[in-house]
């Protein structure tokens, strides 16, 4: 038990146990890279990976490195680089389950999570394959309502929500500005654990600019600090996506081969490498 | 004088047309040419147009988080959005899931993102993909992302709009559920849409040309469109005629 939630990289990337339901936020919001780094250095397996809502250059790697035994998402692309190499071959030969959703019906789930309550409607869905394939989702009558069909999601629960934040104070209370998902994340998510780019000694929920922005220490489980803890993934307004580093990736994954030698390069970092 | 201009550029002014009248605009993932063409139209409104560009910090207001969008369409509060797919058929069937059969994919793409919710709420949803080939514009797609059309006790106050392709503009009438050949860009032909069409469609005997973009569209377009889109898709931008 910790008695303060502020730890060092590896102890916070200790606390996601083989087998646990993870949930991440999509690229801009906050990709924890270096505590991915940790995971793939500790050799997890057999996550439940949700992307919320949709996964980038964290999920293919964390395939391509056989963390994954399932992955539920709306969507996995490495943006402007295409698609996701790891991922396409991973699914190609079996070695992973994707469960394939839609952007809102993950935060609606979050969000029936977030309340409490055991599943929540919406609209939309109703003659797609995404819904035909779901192994969760049912059509009901809407009871209010003569002949009007509307679906129906399972609460997704994270057992961890695991992101990055631009600030946090020593009582464990977290900056997020405008990233709301983060929010729902955190009040989603069993454990919450955040990386962030800096410690403030100051107490954010005293700073009433702030403090809106804040999700209250109640919620976080334990908090590292990484300078460039998104790197090279970009981080909403604090830095870009490392071009170089992402078209290196790109270029190396095409190939197992090349995946695994980019992979030692990248294991061989220190922790909380900065990059140069 | 005639004008040069590329063939992003007229994707990009001819979806910003189709814009007109629009209050709020919202651009989704991977989207350059819409992304642009959102602005554009924000530019030309006199700023009656709001704009919100996914991927974006400056060009996005959302301040409840990712499923402020999804609440957004949901309320009839976005009267336009964006859609692809690798494959789309005659019936506006969009598949951004992948080929073969489910869940054995021959080749598998990202994902349905947020189609198979949004395709069904915003009012006008613009199919755009640049690539017309057989390829994309199949009989019939291998799994649907989303329907272009939806059984009537459906909830659907939204759906298919429009379809801008790298060879023309097509209309889609949602009563009959088939697409009709509005315009072909210059350059191409009607013969080259049929040659690279899956799928019938309807059309008038003569078949105008897509009307090129203004001097005015150009220059804003190679000047501050080209500055704000850099931020979400610098590698677009930097693609882009200046």
């Amino acid at each position: 038990m910790l008695t303060t939630p502020l730890c060092d990289l590896p102890t916070l990337a200790a606390m996601i146990p083989h087998g646990a339901k993870l949930a991440v936020p999509s690229e801009n919001a906050g990709v924890a890279m270096a505590a991915t780094r940790e995971l793939v250095r500790r050799g997890v397996r057999n996550l439940h990976l949700i992307c919320v809502p949709v996964g980038g250059l964290q999920a293919d790697i964390m395939i391509g490195a056989g963390l994954v035994g399932t992955v539920e998402t709306s969507a996995i692309t490495l943006g402007e680089f295409g698609s996701a190499p790891r991922f396409a071959a991973a699914l190609g030969q079996k070695q992973v389950r994707v469960v394939d959703a839609t952007c809102p019906a993950i935060y609606a789930a979050l969000q029936a999570a977030q309340k409490g309550i055991p599943f929540i409607p919406l609209r939309g869905l109703i003659g797609t394959d995404v819904l035909a394939n779901h192994p969760d989702w049912k059509v009901i009558d809407n009871p209010f309502q003569a002949d009007d069909p509307i679906v129906l999601l399972p609460a997704i629960r994270p057992d961890i929500a695991l992101f990055h934040a631009p600030l946090a104070d020593r009582n464990g209370n977290v900056f997020i500005g405008r990233w709301r998902e983060l929010l729902t994340l955190a009040h989603a998510a069993r454990q919450t654990l955040v990386t962030v780019e800096a410690i403030t000694e100051r107490d954010l929920m005293e700073d009433v600019d702030l403090s809106p922005g804040v999700i209250p220490a109640l919620y976080v489980t334990a908090i590292a600090q990484v300078r460039q803890g998104a790197w090279p993934v970009r981080f909403g307004d604090h830095y870009p996506m490392d071009q170089e580093a992402v078209g290196r990736y790109v270029a190396a994954a095409r190939t197992e081969v090349g995946f695994r030698d980019w992979l030692s390069g990248w294991l061989a970092g220190q922790p909380a490498q900065v990059p140069a | 004088m005639t004008v040069q201009y590329t063939s992003t550029e007229l994707l990009i002014s001819v979806i910003a047309r189709l814009l007109s009248g629009c209050r709020h605009v919202v651009t989704g993932a991977s989207s350059p040419i819409p992304g642009s063409a959102a602005l554009l139209a924000r530019e030309l409104s006199g700023g009656t147009l709001h704009v919100n560009v996914l991927g974006s910090t400056r060009n996005n207001s959302f301040t409840n988080g990712g499923v402020e969008l999804f609440d957004l369409a949901a309320q009839g509060r976005i009267d336009a959005f964006f859609l692809g797919g690798g494959q789309i058929d005659g019936a506006a069937n969009i598949n951004l899931v992948g080929t073969g059969r489910y869940p054995d994919l021959e080749v598998r793409w990202p994902g349905s993102f947020g189609s198979t919710y949004l395709y069904f709420l915003v009012p006008r949803v613009i199919l755009f993909r640049e690539e017309h080939s057989r390829r994309v514009m199949v009989p019939k797609v291998d799994f649907i992302s989303a329907p272009g059309v939806s059984a009537p006790n459906t909830y659907r106050p939204g759906g298919p709009y429009k379809m801008v392709t790298g060879l023309g503009v097509f209309g889609f009438d949602r009563r009959r559920g088939r697409f009709r050949l509005e315009s072909v860009h210059p350059g191409h032909t009607l013969q080259e849409i049929l040659d690279n069409t899956g799928f019938e469609f309807d059309r008038d005997a003569e078949v105008p040309l897509t009307t090129p973009p203004e001097a005015r569209v150009l220059q804003l377009l190679r000047s501050r469109i080209r500055g704000e889109i850099a931020e979400a898709y610098p590698r677009f931008a930097a693609s882009l005629a200046n």
